[in-house]
């Protein structure tokens, strides 16, 4: 009797921590997404329901160039980060455990760093080398810090794939890179894409790395948020973060059960 | 008939160590030779440079009087069975085996009639299109023959093939790998560390420990009279004691002399002696050469094992149906032939050395 009154106290206990969790967690985008279709300027009142600031977004020019240049960024800086991640991948996984070690280690440098030390020097780079600031060097620079993104994720789907499958095209009579894309990438494109969606989110989340090396004259939607907001804020933003908090959940959710899934229907 | 495959002076090192040290090997057309040694011998790197997944550092491979040291994998008229399958899990039965053909730009319905060909050859009729992950090992094993033999290469290449079975499989496998060699007709090079496979299935045993060949005949000849005293232990059990060739045809082991049927290692020579466990015959005290008393024994079903101890302290082991209980004092008797004569290697070096004469 005694003991069963404890289990549901720390039950209760459990549940509310959760709760609060949550609530510390979700409450301010809720809020967020909430004042988005609130038919009222005020931050504190609700003014009724309302598309306004969602047609407002739409129709203005700034913002959907902004939002036209983070997805081709998005997705320009992920593709090729993906290309590039994996060909170092399938390089580091056949080298020797000691060399395989230190560029392992030197990959994943750039994860660990700030964002403003990698936006920072990367602004420094593209000035020394005498690169003018502007589109390419926002897609460089969302390139550069992909890679290791990707490396990770193709890296455990290399290990498992058995070397001798690739033997065994060759000894049948595939070139090289015929063995490559008939046997062993089948095996690990469940990694290579689930690096191309966590690179495609990374790039649209970024907004330090950006902010260093987009020079003037070109936004995306996180630089134009923060130069909208810092002119007073607009409802029409409250519309526009959440269209980008919808967007990234969205990705999120594909990237972490696409590849899931597919293992399980194999 | 000519020899298919040469090995001539091969050497192959990794970081340093070297695996092979000048190792020569011919193998005739239609043969099936077993390479057979523990584990880092150098049986799956010899294997692997003649299927290409190597090159030698030092050496030549000669194919059919070509030499093809150099040629990719896929250049090589040869088809590798591998331990591990390499079955390609993302295509079906069916397109495992066409994907040699499908290189080789074969028409669809020669395609469509090898694999069926092939599948029964394998006895897994009708499994074209099942998933890889719905086959257990040994048919696994089966379609990754299957899908070799396909490519008609004029040799196999089979590297542990039965590793990975349980023991009943294995022994199936082993069966089955006799018969597809005889219907198909080609050459077999086959790899393994289990003595009692090689002993089953090869035409031609070749013995390697520490990067060297240390014996190379047929099965009975491995067996019965092994060269040097690492392959008398490696293939089956044996007694091996130091002895004394006293003259041609007498050998003197712990002060008795046994009459055995090898010449020419000179006189009071020192030489290892083999004696196999099932070759010792037990009489009476009085008719042995040597006297001892029973020590252990055990029973293993078709035979029973004893150890009988002789006064200088040898433990016999001894393979027979008839039972010496614990404690009661035998002879020992051996017949002539079956006493196996070696030259005792001077060092540890000599005794990895080539004695492939």
């Amino acid at each position: 009797m005694m003991k069963k009154t404890k289990d549901r106290f720390k039950q209760i206990v459990e549940n509310f921590y959760l709760v609060f969790i949550m609530v510390f967690l979700y409450a301010p985008i809720a809020t967020l997404i909430v004042l988005s279709f609130s038919n009222s300027k005020s931050r504190t009142q609700w003014g009724g329901f309302t598309l306004r600031w969602y047609i407002e977004m739409f129709k203005s020019a700034t913002i959907m160039n902004a939002l036209q240049n983070t997805l081709v960024i998005a997705f320009a800086s992920a593709l090729i980060a993906t290309i590039i991640g994996t060909a170092a991948a399938i390089a580091i996984s056949s080298m020797k455990p000691f060399p395989r070690t230190v560029i392992m280690g030197i990959t994943n440098i750039p994860m660990l760093n700030a964002d403003i030390v990698t936006g920072i020097s990367l602004m420094l780079g593209f000035i020394a080398f005498g690169i003018s600031l502007g589109f390419k060097t926002i897609l460089i620079a969302h390139i550069t810090f992909n890679i290791p993104y990707v490396i990770l994720s193709v890296m455990p789907k290399l290990k498992q794939t058995n070397k001798s499958v690739y033997e065994a095209a060759m000894d049948l009579g595939a070139s090289p890179i015929f063995a490559f894309f008939k046997v062993v990438f089948p095996d690990i494109l469940p990694g290579v894409l689930s690096g191309f969606l966590l690179a495609f989110t990374m790039s649209l989340d970024d907004f330090i790395i950006t902010h260093f090396t987009k020079g003037a004259g070109i936004n995306t939607l996180s630089t134009l948020i923060y130069s909208e907001v810092r002119r007073g804020i607009k409802p029409s933003m409250y519309a526009l973060s959440t269209v980008i908090f919808v967007t990234v959940l969205g990705l999120l959710i594909v990237t972490n059960f696409a590849p899931g899934r597919k293992r399980e229907s194999r | 008939m000519g020899s298919l495959i040469d090995l001539v002076g091969i050497s192959k090192g990794f970081d340093g160590t070297l695996v092979l040290d000048d190792l020569n090997l011919s193998v005739k057309e239609n043969a099936f030779v077993t390479l057979l040694g523990p584990s880092g011998c150098g049986k799956t790197t010899t294997l692997r440079i003649i299927g290409g997944f190597e090159h030698a550092d030092k050496g030549k491979v000669i194919f059919d009087g070509q030499d093809i040291s150099s040629l990719p994998p896929n250049k090589r008229q040869l088809n590798t069975v591998f331990q591990k399958y390499a079955l390609f899990t993302h295509m079906n039965i069916a397109e495992n085996i066409a994907f040699g053909l499908k290189i080789k730009n074969k028409p669809k319905a020669y395609i469509q009639d090898k694999i069926k060909y092939a599948l029964k050859l394998v006895n897994l009729d009708g499994y074209e299109n099942r998933s890889v992950d719905s086959l257990s090992g040994g048919q696994q094993q089966r379609i990754a023959i299957a899908r070799a033999i396909v490519n008609e290469p004029r040799v196999l290449l089979l590297d542990e093939p039965l590793g990975a079975l349980d023991l009943k499989l294995r022994q199936d496998m082993q069966y089955e790998l006799i018969r597809l060699k005889n219907e198909l007709g080609i050459t077999f090079i086959y790899v393994t560390h289990d003595q009692e496979e090689a002993l089953t299935m090869s035409d031609t045993i070749v013995v390697m420990n520490q990067g060297y060949i240390q014996q190379m005949g047929t099965p009975e000849q491995i067996y019965n009279e092994p060269e040097n005293a690492f392959v008398a232990d490696f293939i089956g059990e044996s007694n091996i004691v130091h002895g004394t060739m006293i003259r041609d045809e007498l050998v003197e082991i712990f002060g008795a002399r046994f009459a055995c049927v090898d010449k020419g290692f000179g006189t009071n020579a020192p030489v290892d002696v083999v004696i196999r466990p099932e070759d010792i015959d037990l009489v009476s005290p009085e008719e042995g050469t040597l006297t001892g008393v029973c020590t252990h024994l055990i029973f293993k079903g078709v035979h029973y094992e004893m150890e009988v101890t002789t006064p200088d302290g040898f433990e016999w082991l001894v393979h027979s149906t008839d039972l010496c209980p614990v404690g009661k004092e035998v002879g020992i008797h051996v017949d002539p032939f079956d006493i196996q004569i070696m030259n005792k290697p001077a060092s540890e070096d000599e005794e990895a050395v080539g004695v492939n004469e």
